[in-house]
C-alpha cells in the first residue's frame, strides 16, 4: 500500500508474483523471441494480486515494438470489466536489449496502477537458460524499479491466526 | 442526445474520476468538443493537428458499440442516441 513518500535508495515497492506465473512469463518470452511478447496478469480490482494469465498477440509482430490488436485489446478491457479485473501485470519482452523501460515504453505506459514487467531475452534466446526479469512503476513519465518476490501462491495468506 | 463515454484510468483526473460521463454529438467530433467543454483539457489527450486538421492520436483507440472508430470514419464517425462510446490507449511499447 502507498505509504508516505519514500526517501531511501532501496526499492520499497514489491512485485509479489508466484512461480508458475512468473515460469509462464518467461516461457512466452523465449517461444516468441526474437519479436517482442506481450500480455498481462490481471487481478481482482483493488487487490494488487496478478492470478490470471493473459498472452496477447503482437500486433506488430516486431523485434522492437508491441501493441495489442485494437479489438484483442476492447474484448480484454471488456472481460476485465465484466469479471471486475483489472490489470496487475502488464509485460512484454525485449529481444536485444536490456529489460528497463525504453522512451517508448515510457511514453505509452497509461495503466498507473500496474507493475511493468520487462523481461529480456538477449542472452538465451529461445533457449533454456536464465533472463533478465524487472519490475517497474511508470507514473507520469517516472519510472520506478521494484523488488520482485516469487511466492508460491498470491491469493490467499490473508488469514488471521 | 446522450452518449454515455467510458473514461480510462488514466484520463479519469479530467473527469473528477468517473469511469463513465454523458456527452452529446452526432458525431464523434462533435461529441469530443462535448467531452471537452464539461471536462477541460480532455480533448487534447484525444486528438491532435499533425498538420492537415485533427486526427484522432495514434495510442488512443475509440470504439463506437464494440467497433474501432478508426474502421467507420474515425472523427467523423456518426453516434446516435443511446450508443455507447468506450475510450482506450493503446497497450503498446516496446525497445525502439
Amino acid at each position: 500500500m502507498p505509504g508516505e513518500r519514500g526517501r531511501r535508495n532501496t526499492l520499497e515497492r514489491v512485485l509479489r508474483i508466484d512461480q508458475a506465473t512468473y515460469d509462464a512469463l518467461v516461457e512466452h518470452a523465449k517461444r516468441e523471441h526474437p519479436v517482442e511478447a506481450c500480455g498481462m496478469v490481471v487481478g481482482p480490482i483493488g487487490s494488487d494480486q496478478p492470478v490470471r494469465h493473459v498472452e496477447m498477440v503482437n500486433a506488430a509482430g516486431s523485434p522492437t515494438f508491441y501493441e495489442y490488436d485494437s479489438s484483442d485489446l476492447f474484448q480484454l478491457y471488456k472481460e476485465m470489466d465484466d469479471r471486475d479485473e483489472e490489470p496487475v501485470v502488464i509485460y512484454h519482452s525485449h529481444t536485444a536489449t536490456e529489460a528497463y523501460p525504453s522512451v517508448t515504453d515510457i511514453n505509452l505506459a497509461s495503466e498507473p496502477g500496474a507493475h511493468y514487467v520487462l523481461v529480456s531475452t538477449r542472452e538465451h534466446g529461445n533457449n533454456p537458460g536464465p533472463v533478465e526479469f524487472r519490475s517497474y512503476r511508470i507514473i507520469d513519465g517516472v519510472v520506478t524499479e521494484e523488488e520482485v518476490t516469487i511466492v508460491d501462491t498470491v491469493t490467499p495468506a490473508e488469514e488471521s491466526s | 442526445m446522450a452518449i454515455e463515454v467510458r473514461i480510462p484510468t488514466i484520463l479519469r483526473t479530467y473527469t473528477g474520476g468517473e469511469k463513465a460521463v454523458d456527452a452529446e454529438g452526432s458525431t464523434l467530433s462533435a461529441l469530443i468538443d462535448s467531452l471537452e467543454s464539461n471536462h477541460p483539457g480532455i480533448k487534447d489527450r484525444l486528438v491532435e493537428d499533425k498538420g492537415a486538421g485533427l486526427e484522432l492520436r495514434r495510442f488512443v483507440n475509440v470504439y463506437i458499440n464494440d467497433e474501432d472508430v478508426r474502421f467507420i470514419g474515425s472523427l467523423d464517425a456518426e453516434l446516435s442516441d443511446g450508443d455507447q462510446v468506450v475510450i482506450l490507449p493503446a497497450v503498446a511499447g516496446g525497445a525502439a
